[in-house]
């Protein structure tokens, strides 16, 4: 959130700073003292009694030494609710065990089998040091740490940073590491071992390489955008260890009492598009981002997002958004299996894994307090529409609606000052 | 792979469109850009958590940044 909207002064004295820097060598910026503090509560539900969560956030900034900047951010997850385990609903009623096996729950005919006993708490920290090098070039170091309850994540991130042409051009390129540890309570699920009888290993981890470049070029004095090309490598352990895939009987449609446990491939590739631009209007602001997605899994997707800021006053803004998301299947996505086929060696029936398009619509109010004092607040609708009626259903599957509408609200409330 | 090498032309392309187009803006004629409102990320808070929500929610992720945390979200 900013310190600096609308606050013509502040403007000014950025325009007067960046001149200086520009024709003074030996100019010496002053020093931010004091810590700039962004907060913010996020409050997420699904429709359907499904996920809610609430995650406050805290991002703390400080100055360090001339243009070297630190800064740390805390995040706490809470999650309750249900979520789908991948199972198929059908019009009988269908009892699952539990993910750590001590339990079991049954889902009612004609409902979508949702594992309620969910519950999941994360804390996140990121750390960054913005370092420079000198009036043109900087280096950017991260560092995340993430902890849920079967779940370590650790990262590092590196990122170089160098302006051209009169600091109308920048060039980054950056490099990323992440480590992942994935603890089920009761063990991790062998791929393709059935719930009845499932095979239980331990501990799994994953390792994932990032590797990105963008340029970011000043268009106009009103305009500015900036296109990055991302490629990520992941290895390892990709299966959800909570996602099950129905066994349905080819002639009647009707699930056998065979659920298997979910089989991804070892590797990911992936590879994004980015580009997003800003453009300044008379007194309003447009923000537009695309980005185009394909991974070696099969799934191909297109994100546009618009944000358009009407400036009310000196102090105050509405700013509407729109965000629409498509994504083609992963090719080993399937909403069930037969009991004709052959199980093949991979298989998920994650719906996230599906052919399915998001829709967000969204409003957020922004006001100055003062010096230094900002809050906003938003509310989204989010809503995600896939197949319901394949034509690869068979019998009593035909009856049954396969990808089940996601509805979900986003609130946030945002707070920012400087101490 | 053939998708990495489209991406990677289309990035060329929109680059050296943007080329033919662009106006050499200098620092004192930075006013707007400088603004909050028109930085590309000009809430980094509310795009932390919309990447958390649809990283939770669709195959898609990544393309902004590098080195993100990983989770196991529902």
């Amino acid at each position: 959130m900013s310190k600096f909207t609308s606050k013509p002064v502040r403007d000014s004295l950025t325009i007067a700073c960046a001149t200086l820097l520009h024709t003074s060598g030996n100019a010496q910026a002053e020093l931010m003292e004091d810590i700039e503090i962004d907060t913010a509560v996020l409050y997420y539900s699904e429709s359907d009694g499904r996920i809610s969560l609430i995650e406050p956030v805290i991002k703390l900034k400080s100055e360090l030494d001339e243009d070297e900047f630190f800064s740390l951010q805390i995040v706490f997850d809470a999650l309750t609710g249900a979520s789908p385990n991948g199972a198929q609903a059908s019009n009988v009623s269908q009892t699952f065990t539990t993910p750590s096996g001590n339990g079991s729950y049954t889902t009612a005919p004609n409902e979508l089998p949702l594992d309620d006993t969910f519950r999941d708490t994360r804390l996140a920290v990121t750390a960054s040091l913005e370092k420079p090098v000198d009036r043109l070039t900087k280096n950017i170091y991260t560092a995340n740490f993430s902890k849920e309850f079967d779940w370590l994540s650790l990262g590092a991130g590196y990122t170089y940073s160098k302006d051209f042409n009169q600091r109308n051009t920048t060039f980054t390129a950056g490099a990323g590491l992440t480590l992942d540890t994935i603890s089920p309570i009761g063990g991790t699920p062998v791929a393709l071992s059935t719930m009845a009888a499932p095979d239980k290993g331990s501990d799994e981890d994953r390792t994932s390489y990032d590797l990105m470049v963008g340029l970011t070029q000043v268009l106009s004095k009103k305009t500015i955008t900036q296109l990055n090309l991302g490629i990520s490598q992941s290895d390892g352990y990709h299966n959800d260890p909570f996602k099950l895939v129905s066994e349905i009987d080819n002639i009647t449609g009707l699930p056998t009492s065979t659920y298997y446990f979910e089989s991804r491939p070892d590797s990911r590739q992936r590879t994004t598009l980015y580009w997003k631009t800003a453009h300044h209007l008379t007194e309003d602001v447009i923000n537009f981002a695309y980005r185009f997605y394909t991974d070696d899994w099969g799934v191909d997707s297109h994100t546009l997002d618009l944000k358009y800021r009407f400036t009310l006053s000196d102090t105050d803004y509405l700013q509407p958004h729109i965000r629409y998301y498509s994504q083609s299947a992963a090719d080993f996505y399937r909403h069930s299996l037969l009991t004709s086929e052959t199980v093949p060696e991979f298989v998920s029936a994650d719906y996230r894994l599906g052919e399915f398009n998001t829709m967000t619509y969204g409003i957020k109010y922004g006001r100055s307090l003062g010096k230094n004092h900002d809050i906003s607040g938003r509310i989204e609708f989010m809503q995600q529409t896939g197949d319901s009626n394949p034509a690869d259903a068979v019998g009593e599957q035909q009856n049954q609606d396969l990808y089940p509408d996601l509805d979900a609200i986003i609130l946030q409330f945002s707070y920012s000052f400087i101490w | 792979m053939s998708k990495t090498i489209q991406a990677v032309s289309a990035l060329l392309l929109v680059l050296s469109l943007s080329a033919c187009t662009t106006e050499n803006v200098k620092p004192w004629e930075r006013g707007i850009l400088a603004k909050q409102s028109m930085q590309l990320v000009p809430d980094e808070l509310e795009n932390f958590l919309d990447e958390h929500i649809y990283f939770s929610k669709e195959a898609s992720t990544g393309g902004q940044s590098v080195g993100g945390g990983g989770c196991g979200c529902n």
